[in-house]
């Protein structure tokens, strides 16, 4: 970090401290102050009864406000703001991870347990309450398992993702490359921004009602729900490999250009490679926004209990689906805690899922990425 | 491989035509998949407008029935951007202007993996966790801001209310909006931003006149996503909110959203009420337009940065 | 060199999921093989509807595919009017749901079941119970009327007048009374609601309705798990439930003519049998109109009747088998109890079973 010695005023005299360091906080100040607030926020807090949410809430802001003021009276004012934007910027995290880390350790806490080789090999098939009420009578391990929820989420993402990244990302090369900022152009994102909103039961019906006016009424398939998934999806994708393609520096288009590269070259070869990064982000943003929906699925997979690989027949069970089905309506009604700990185990499945992408995303950018000096 | 690639004549433009066309394809498709969505909607909903007001729900017609719902989701979804876009912004300048690179590509992996952890789970734990922490608060607001509308009392006993789901809302898009912001931010080109520290500026300083104004653009696309997955959310708000009828109290239960309205009544629902449901996601969909423009007007307003054009 | 160690993370997990999705068994209970059956029926039947008979519905596709090897029955518990709307709209063969068909999908169902339209059976009857979370208490007596004010919010503390003249020796807590309803549209909440402006039409001046109405306060939760969880979390909470869930809460026994009846399967099929049928339907038709203000001696009177709708015929002649056979089991003895055991329901009476044979016996191929 630069100092600015130069720009704060000459102090009297103080003989004993280098020029370079005047006027600088020494390195414990702030675990001074941050030890100060913690003592009054306790303090305050034992005021109105003592809860340790309340403690770190009062020493929070104190710690904030101090930091502001001692840095003020010290450094100047241009590098208290700089504090308080600090400390801003760390509470917002701190504040970010708490939920999240939060909602972590319920998921794990409560999925482990029902995470055996079992839940993941086998189906539901046949399954009944009968089956669970004697397993709670008995003590034995959960049985039944989510391996059809399991291949058919997969089925149906990989089609989901099939259709959509193509589209989302043509359109993305259109609206960045191509449209020169036309009345067409500007529908498009308008109304890309308006499929964001779409309610995902809206998609789910929407895709219902076209698949049933085609291949006649009923008409549920994995398939079918790829294509409600993909409605949810496109905005995602275009939306993001817009914003990543718009920040791919014009030197970089020129300079292709300069070298005689065609347009439809430089675009595959520069501008995509120079965004792969965020643009695999985004889609694994948009695959992790439909892979846990839930009720477009119901009206256009179906739901069923045994293993189905064809997603252009027959109904499909998807990893959603069984939490949702496992949550609402348990096996047995009598008994529903064994399907209480298939439904958190495999939504840590499906979290482990969403892990597994993001680092597939990460590897493929990476791959393709240009070398770069970040 | 440079011979490749500037391999010119009939093939490369031929190729060119053949790839600006595909694009386009792609951005009618769009269009045309989002027309049949509308029309869909249109036709499925139209009974609700021209049925007699008597027999909609309520009893006085559709649109004193859509009006409490239409607020209860502004306000569920006004609450969850209030929290999720200052922190969501914090977050993502943390992850790439703060914290240690090692740290940073970490969190930023696990950010992204929030993002897709299912609505059904967060609203579990909503239910389950938030909801029965945040009844002490209700209570002690109740108490203590009670004369303000928003915090009347009594405080709900489950803490099933709108602020729970407002909150439960905002952990759901925060992951949205952290990790395209992250990625704007990551973007900003590095020659500006040394460029403001070799002036003097401080961290902030350069944040500020660098990579905000580089990033603003982006930001707002970042925060209408995520508005757009609050305002369609469906499971959580369903599972969380104790809905009911529209009450200005945050602390109570009542209220309800559009989205959750659709998905809890949609099962048992058949002949007018499904086209009551379907107009409900008809103005669902209306309400993104409107915001979007907005949002678009903002954008076009500072338009003094983009890379491509 | 990172690239590298991310990139062995990256094989090694997938081989994993690799090896994941190469093997699964769809033969989670190691039941043995289904050795056909002497029923010779094959092909998928599909269905779609109410999610109350959902429990039941699993035990009666695993029982019917173990006796019928070729035979695949599907069922999507989308919700009874979505399930109606598919019946009618020829997506399922059949369908479930808590509401027989009304007169105008009556007459719509003409189009897709020919000119003597479509039946409902009644197979799945589960007791509504209602049940309430007051510590030390577990059963208490209350009359229609007392039950209606409660659940209207007129009835504020558990030891009200009302509720204590009725259980002389209970000892009645000063804890308020949460009532705790459906959030969403259902059919327990219309053969609630039914009841109690059936049998308590004074104080209950709504009509009944799958959604709870809108002026009444109290909170919500979704779903049948949804309304016990949030009960047996909130002391002096009351609601109702299908009464295979309500688990350890206590509930309540209900005032008919002058004794108090507690929710059991007899009482149900009690209750059910004591119902009278809808007038003006096909004779193979089994709608049945339940006399909620019932003075008969032990039956149960908060009842859900959940029907399955069939058509009188099918075109052709492997899908009216099917339909025959797998109607035919679910209304059987073996059929019942399996419901019984894993959903805890109440089995239908002989009588019934022997009309509703007739009626699915007479389902024929359309000419």
């Amino acid at each position: 970090m630069p100092q600015l010695t130069t720009t704060t005023p000459p102090a009297p005299a103080p003989v004993k401290r280098s020029t370079l360091t005047k006027n600088q906080l020494p390195g414990w100040a702030m675990w001074a102050v941050l030890a100060g607030s913690l003592i009054l926020g306790a303090a305050l807090s034992s005021l109105i009864g003592f809860h340790i949410a309340t403690w770190a809430l009062f020493s929070a802001l104190i710690y904030v406000a101090a930091g502001y003021f001692v840095t003020l009276s010290v450094e100047g004012a241009r590098k208290a703001k700089d504090r308080f934007a600090t400390n801003l910027v760390y509470a917002a995290f701190i504040v970010a991870l708490l939920p999240l880390v939060s909602v972590i350790v319920t998921v794990l806490a409560k999925g482990i347990p029902g995470l055996t080789p079992h839940l993941l090999y086998y189906s539901m098939n046949g399954m009944t309450g009968t089956v669970d009420n004697e397993t709670v009578a008995n003590g034995t391990p959960v049985i039944g398992g989510v391996y059809h929820g399991i291949v058919g989420t997969l089925l149906i993402t990989t089609w989901a993702t099939i259709i959509s990244v193509p589209i989302g990302l043509l359109t993305a090369v259109y609206l960045v490359e191509y449209s020169k900022g036309g009345t067409l152009a500007r529908a498009i994102t308008f109304f890309v921004d308006v499929m964001t909103g779409i309610p995902s039961i809206v998609a789910g019906l929407f895709a219902a009602a076209f698949f049933g006016l085609v291949f006649g009424p009923g008409t549920r398939t994995g398939f079918v729900a790829a294509v409600a998934l993909s409605v949810l999806m496109i905005p995602v994708v275009v939306r993001s490999t817009e914003e990543m393609l718009k920040i791919v520096p014009n030197e970089l288009r020129e300079a292709s250009y300069a070298l005689g590269v065609r347009k439809w070259r430089t675009i595959l070869k520069v501008v995509v490679p120079t965004a792969i990064s965020g643009i695999a982000s985004g889609v694994t943003l948009a695959i992790a926004r439909v892979i846990g929906e839930t009720a477009p699925l119901l009206v256009t997979a179906g739901f069923v209990n045994s293993i189905n690989w064809n997603v252009f027949g027959g109904w499909m069970a998807t990893l959603p689906t069984f939490i949702y089905r496992q949550l609402m309506n348990p096996t047995s009604p009598t008994n529903t805690d064994p399907s209480a700990q298939r439904a958190w185990a495999a939504a840590l499945i499906l979290i482990i899922f969403v892990m597994l992408l993001n680092l597939v995303a990460r590897l493929i950018a990476r791959i393709f990425a240009p070398k770069s000096g970040r | 491989m440079s011979n490749t690639l500037t391999e010119g004549g009939a093939k490369g433009r031929a190729g060119d035509k053949v790839f600006s066309n595909l694009t386009l394809l792609a951005g009618c498709l769009i269009l045309l998949v989002l027309f049949a969505v509308a029309v869909f909607l249109l036709v499925q909903a139209l009974p609700a407008f021209t049925a007699d007001p008597a027999k909609v729900t309520g009893g006085e017609g559709f649109w004193s029935y859509i009006w409490p719902i239409l607020i209860g989701t502004l306000v569920a979804a006004g609450i969850a951007l209030l929290i999720a876009t200052p922190i969501g912004i914090g977050v993502a300048l943390f992850i790439s202007h703060f914290a240690p690179r090692r740290l940073a590509q970490s969190l930023g992996y696990v950010v992204d993996l929030l993002a897709a952890i299912p609505s059904v789970v967060y609203g579990a734990w909503g239910v389950a966790v938030l909801a029965p922490a945040l009844v002490p608060v209700y209570e002690w607001l109740a108490a203590n801001a009670g004369w303000i509308p928003i915090f009347a009392g009594p405080a709900s006993q489950t803490g099933k209310t709108m602020l729970t789901a407002g909150i439960v809302l905002s952990v759901m898009i925060l992951p949205i909006i952290t990790s395209l912001s992250r990625e704007i931010f990551l973007q900003t080109p590095k020659l500006h931003e040394e460029a403001a520290l070799a002036m003097g500026a401080t961290r902030w300083e350069m944040i500020r006149m660098a990579v905000f104004p580089f990033a603003r653009a982006g930001v707002v696309s970042a925060v209408m996503l995520g508005l757009g997955r609050a305002l369609g959310e469906t499971m959580a708000v369903a599972l969380v909110l104790s809905g009911g009828i529209l009450t200005a109290s945050l602390i109570q239960s009542g209220n309800q959203t559009i989205a959750a309205e659709i998905a809890l009544n949609f099962p048992e629902a058949f002949g007018l009420r499904l086209a009551e449901l379907i107009a409900a996601g008809l103005v669902l969909f209306v309400i993104t337009l409107a915001v979007n423009m907005i949002a678009r007007w903002i954008i076009s307003r500072h338009k003094e940065f983009s890379g491509a054009n | 060199m990172k690239a590298i160690r991310f990139g062995r993370a990256a094989a090694v997990l997938s081989i994993a999921a690799l090896a994941l999705t190469a093997c699964g068994s769809d033969n989670p209970t190691g039941s043995p093989e289904a050795a056909g059956g002497d029923a010779a029926v094959s092909g998928t039947l599909s269905g779609a509807g109410a999610s109350s008979q959902d429990a039941a519905m699993q035990a009666w596709i695993a029982g019917f595919s173990a006796a019928n090897s070729g035979a695949n029955v599907q069922y999507s518990p989308d919700g009874s009017g979505a399930g109606r709307d598919a019946f009618l709209a020829g997506g399922v063969q059949f369908a479930g749901s808590d509401a027989f068909l009304d007169e105008e999908e009556w007459e719509q169902a003409k189009q897709i079941c020919g000119p003597e339209g479509a039946m409902n059976i009644p197979v799945y009857v589960s007791p509504i119970a209602v049940a309430f979370n007051l510590e030390g208490v577990k059963e208490l007596n209350l009359d229609a009327e007392t039950i209606a004010k409660v659940f209207r919010g007129e009835i504020t503390k558990w030891n009200d007048e009302a509720i204590a003249s009725q259980n002389e020796g209970v000892t009645l807590p000063d804890t308020a009374i949460t009532v705790v309803h459906r959030a969403d549209e259902s059919g327990t909440t219309e053969n609630f609601t039914e009841y109690l402006h059936a049998a308590a039409a004074k104080v209950w001046t709504d009509e009944a309705d799958g959604a709870w109405p809108g002026g009444l306060g109290g909170e919500n939760a979704q779903g049948t798990s949804g309304v016990v969880s949030t009960t047996s979390s909130t002391n002096g909470a009351i609601t109702y439930a299908d009464a295979s869930a309500v688990g350890d809460l206590g509930t309540v026994k209900v005032k008919v003519g002058e004794e108090y009846v507690a929710y059991t399967p007899e009482a149900a099929a009690k209750a059910v049998d004591a119902a009278t049928p809808v007038e003006g339907r096909s004779e193979t038709d089994m709608s049945l109109q339940l006399n909620r203000d019932t003075t008969e001696s032990g039956a149960y009177p908060i009842v859900l009747v959940s029907y399955h709708i069939y058509c009188s015929s099918y075109k052709d002649q492997g899908t009216a088998n099917l339909v025959k056979a797998f109607g035919n089991y679910v209304i059987s003895e073996e059929g019942q109890n399996t419901a019984q055991e894993s959903a805890g329901s109440a089995p239908i009476s002989d009588t019934l079973r022997e009309e509703a044979k007739a009626a699915i016996d007479s389902i024929k191929v359309a000419s």
